[in-house]
């Protein structure tokens, strides 16, 4: 039996670890598809084959990828020097994203390139960014060539028209590293100088020796303050600025205090400042600033439409082809779009036939047939032959990129602002009231003592551990959201989840797979030939449900195909094949019973194919999404958590059984809904006070995802391309939404401890501030024992809360 | 007890130099990516084979 010896005889390809079988094999290894073997062949031929060594199959699977003079645009000057950094018209440096890197291997064999080409001068590789920087000789080769070869090894490069206007600025995490760097190092110096005064309690026999180590520390200071914390005064004064109390204006104000009393008892010289405690405490808030902000560079959180269209169209002009940016197309161009590749522009078919796929647009499961005539709109990505097309509207004026006009797009989200900033001005204001009160004190019995005392108040118990509390608890949560693979924008991101009561779900892509589909056959058991029959028949039709039952046919059989007589296609119906002496139809119900009736309806036909062979009718193939596992289990978690779910789709309705059933018959579903009606809907919800959150993929959802209080992009492929969101989650982790945004509850009552038990500190240090027995010394030991303990409990108890609710930490 | 002087000029000295090295590397840098010098100090360099250098390699076959 041919399928039998197939199980047994399956390899793995030695390039990629897809199955294979042993029909293509070179050195004695076997692949998948000749796309594979050839990357093998270019790498053992360059002796690259360490590349295998390092992991196992690393390779990407280039099966289809490549269609010839795909990136002829790289030839076009205009483009290569937006692509270029650096020339001189021998060396060029180009930065390229891949997004498909993935293992060590790739990053050896991306570092190795030039002893692939010799024009290639040297190729270093960034794994957080997903980036390769290559200086290459234009004399020897060309970005067309360099393009050319990295796709063809698997790693083709992420180019688009957003990259081409504006290029990514170089790592901003940079500041932070140079503030906390010089912070820490004025923070030990300061700290070791500060010694001598606290050991001898301020005694220090040596004449001058004091003064010596108090100007020194003053010096030491003068970096801090004007540099290291210059963000907390910058943010302090934006703030006051719109009459905003944030939580750097009590900061900054802590800080100056610290600052002025220190250097008015270094220069009247009755004392040693509080040098040390306050530059330790912008030395802290500074990492946890940075730890907070650490984000993941690789990804894109604020994509448009551009990231999705191609950069070069080839525009057919007098007989001749021609790559020209798809910037510059213009209405009226006669365009050429290949297997696999999008339309860039809306444009009406010239050629026969088309099968458009729109799942991106529209989030429709399957490929549309377009004949020719009718209009195409951009976004749709064409499967089969090369076809041709006449420009109607180019893209930044066509109907998909419309969406984006939507003021949505122009005004930044209003994310709410964190509830640290509120706090932190009751916090003020209690210590003002404070330090009021011991001031009128210490003005009766004492005068001479209000300014320190109302100075050391001030200075002890600013809400640094506020900040602390906040900053390093989210930085946390992102990195343990990371880990679960639900990779956040930003810690805002954390809050607005917490505060979050409905959900409303895409469908396609989002709950289901995107490009697979379950097939199901219903009827009289089908033996191996007539199986081959069918998928044989199912082959030559472009109907999309057809071309899915092939797909699927071919992995329970794989046979060879057939030869087809007679194939005939009846629009709206089904097809009609001769194969092997027998009549076989596909289609329809009353066509494959041979029915003529002309006026059936056409009802539900999205979902059922009939079969018949030589006019009788054996069975049904039912084709339907396949849902992501985990998805009833989640739906019932999250109801259980009180959560609305809504369904958005831009699919039609044959799935509402299914649907109901995986999330609960009172879920509200609405069908067929464009880009712009999701948007549309998702304010309606946020119009009756909701706080919304949106899961979606593709460019259907950008508009509702940007409109929700916190829109997720859904991704297989996190690496891949995402639509503009506040966080993108992997598609495997759907299971675990529920458990994530529990997750995501727990932020606020962690940090609420952490600030209790800061203000626990306070009270301590108040206690000696208000008598008026703040010394430096106690400042020195009660600022960093405060700080280390607080982001300690924060890290800890956040690890803790994941765990406790089943996620990695 | 000048030597206290000496020695605390010295310290600053040294720190300072530090200071700068830091400053040096994050501008150089060496803070950008944290994780592929991890992996790139694991690759064995192979002597590389006597290869026929005017033979085009096969990028040829990017453009079919």
């Amino acid at each position: 039996m041919p399928t039998t010896t197939i199980a047994e005889t399956t390899e793995i390809c030695y390039h990629c670890g897809e199955n294979c079988d042993h029909s293509i094999k070179a050195e004695e290894k076997f692949f998948c598809c000749e796309g594979c073997r050839q990357v093998f062949l270019l790498l053992n031929e360059n002796d690259l084959c360490n590349y295998y060594d390092l992991d196992k199959n690393p390779g990407i699977r280039a099966k289809g990828r490549f269609v010839s003079g795909r990136f002829d645009y790289l030839d076009d000057p205009s483009i290569i020097r937006k692509l270029t950094r650096f020339t001189d018209g021998k060396q060029t440096h180009v930065v390229f994203s891949l997004p498909q890197m993935h293992c060590a291997s790739c990053i050896w064999l991306l570092e190795n390139l030039h002893k692939i080409h010799p024009g290639i001068i040297s190729s270093k590789a960034n794994f957080q960014r997903k980036e390769v920087f290559i200086i290459f000789d234009e004399a020897l080769t060309s970005l067309k060539k360099i393009v050319g070869l990295l796709a063809f090894t698997g790693y083709e490069p992420y180019i688009s028209l957003q990259d081409e206007e504006a290029k990514k600025p170089v790592s901003y995490n940079r500041k932070y590293i140079y503030r906390i760097g010089v912070a820490g190092f004025c923070f030990g110096n300061i700290m070791m100088l500060s010694f001598p005064e606290y050991f001898s309690s301020g005694n220090i026999e040596q004449k001058g020796l004091k003064e010596v180590f108090s100007y020194l520390n003053l010096t030491l200071s003068l970096p801090v303050i004007f540099f290291s914390a210059s963000e907390f005064f910058v943010s302090a004064w934006k703030g006051l600025r719109q009459k905003w109390l944030n939580i750097d204006a009590p900061i900054a104000l802590a800080i100056l205090v610290a600052f002025g009393r220190s250097v008015y008892e270094i220069i009247s010289g009755t004392g040693p400042g509080y040098l040390d405690s306050m530059s330790g405490i912008v030395f802290f808030m500074l990492i946890g600033r940075w730890f907070q902000n650490k984000t993941y560079d690789s990804f894109s959180f604020d994509r448009d439409y551009k990231s999705y269209f191609p950069l070069g169209v080839t525009v057919i002009k007098e007989g001749t082809e021609k790559n020209i940016p798809v910037s510059s197309l213009i209405k009226g161009d006669r365009i050429l779009v290949r297997n696999e590749e999008m339309i860039p522009a809306d444009a009406v078919l010239m050629s026969p036939e088309g099968n458009i796929d729109y799942s991106f647009v529209s989030g429709e499961n399957t490929p549309v047939l377009k004949r020719k005539g009718e209009l195409i709109y951009a976004g749709g990505k064409q499967s089969g032959g090369a076809i041709e097309l006449d420009v109607v509207t180019p893209a930044s004026g066509s109907y998909i990129t419309q969406l984006w006009n939507n003021e949505i797009f122009h005004n930044r989200k209003n994310q709410d602002k964190s509830f640290i900033h509120p706090w932190s001005r009751y916090f003020t204001y209690a210590l003002f009231t404070i330090a009021l009160l011991a001031g009128t004190y210490w003005y009766n019995t004492d005068p001479s003592r209000v300014w320190p005392v109302i100075t050391s108040v001030l200075i002890v118990a600013c809400p640094c551990s506020l900040l602390l509390s906040a900053t390093f608890t989210y930085g946390n949560m992102l990195r343990i959201f990371g880990k679960n693979k639900m990779y956040l924008k930003n810690a805002g991101v954390i809050e607005t989840l917490g505060k979050i009561d409905t959900l409303v779900f895409d469908k396609t892509g989002t709950i289901t797979h995107n490009q697979s589909a379950i097939v199901r056959y219903e009827g009289e058991a089908l033996n191996a030939t007539e199986l081959n029959i069918i998928k044989t028949v199912s082959r030559q039709s472009s109907h999309p449900l057809s071309k899915i039952i092939s797909s699927d046919l071919q992995k329970r059989n794989s046979d060879r195909f057939l030869q087809v007589n007679g194939f005939r296609e009846f629009a709206g119906m089904g097809v009609e094949a001769s194969v092997a002496d027998i009549t076989v139809r596909l289609g329809s119900s009353p066509f494959a019973r041979f029915i003529t009736e002309k006026d059936f309806t056409t009802e539900d036909t999205g979902t059922h194919i009939y079969v018949s062979l030589n006019g009788e009718l054996k069975g049904n193939f039912t084709v339907s999404n396949d849902y992501r596992p985990g998805l009833r289990q989640v739906a019932e978690e999250l109801e259980k958590d009180g959560y609305n779910l809504h369904l958005l789709s831009g699919d039609n309705n044959h799935e509402r059984k299914n649907l109901e059933e995986l999330l609960g018959t009172e879920v509200p579903m609405l069908f067929r809904q464009s880009p712009q009606q999701k948007l549309d809907y998702i304010k309606s919800l946020q119009d009756q006070g909701k706080k919304v959150l949106m899961l979606g993929d593709g460019l259907n959802d950008a508009g509702a995802l940007q409109q929700s209080d916190a829109g997720i992009a859904v991704s297989d492929d996190t690496n891949l391309f995402s639509p503009a969101s506040d966080a993108i989650l992997h598609g495997s982790k759907i299971g675990q939404f529920g458990r994530l945004l529990r997750f995501a509850r727990s932020g606020k009552p962690i940090v609420t401890l952490s600030f209790i038990l800061s203000i626990l500190y306070n009270i301590v240090g108040l206690g000696f501030a208000t008598q008026g027995l703040l010394s430096p010394l106690v400042a020195a030991i009660l600022m960093p024992a405060s700080s280390i303990s607080i982001v300690i409990f924060v890290t800890l108890a956040s690890s803790f809360s994941a765990r406790m609710k089943g996620l990695e930490a | 007890m000048s030597v206290f002087f000496i020695l605390i000029s010295a310290s600053i000295l040294i720190a300072g130099g530090f200071l700068l090295a830091f400053l040096w590397s994050v501008k150089n840098g060496q803070f950008d990516d944290d994780y592929t010098p991890s992996v790139r100090m694991l690759f064995d360099d192979k002597p590389a084979r006597e290869k026929n250098t005017t033979s085009t390699p096969s990028i040829n076959q990017t453009n079919p």
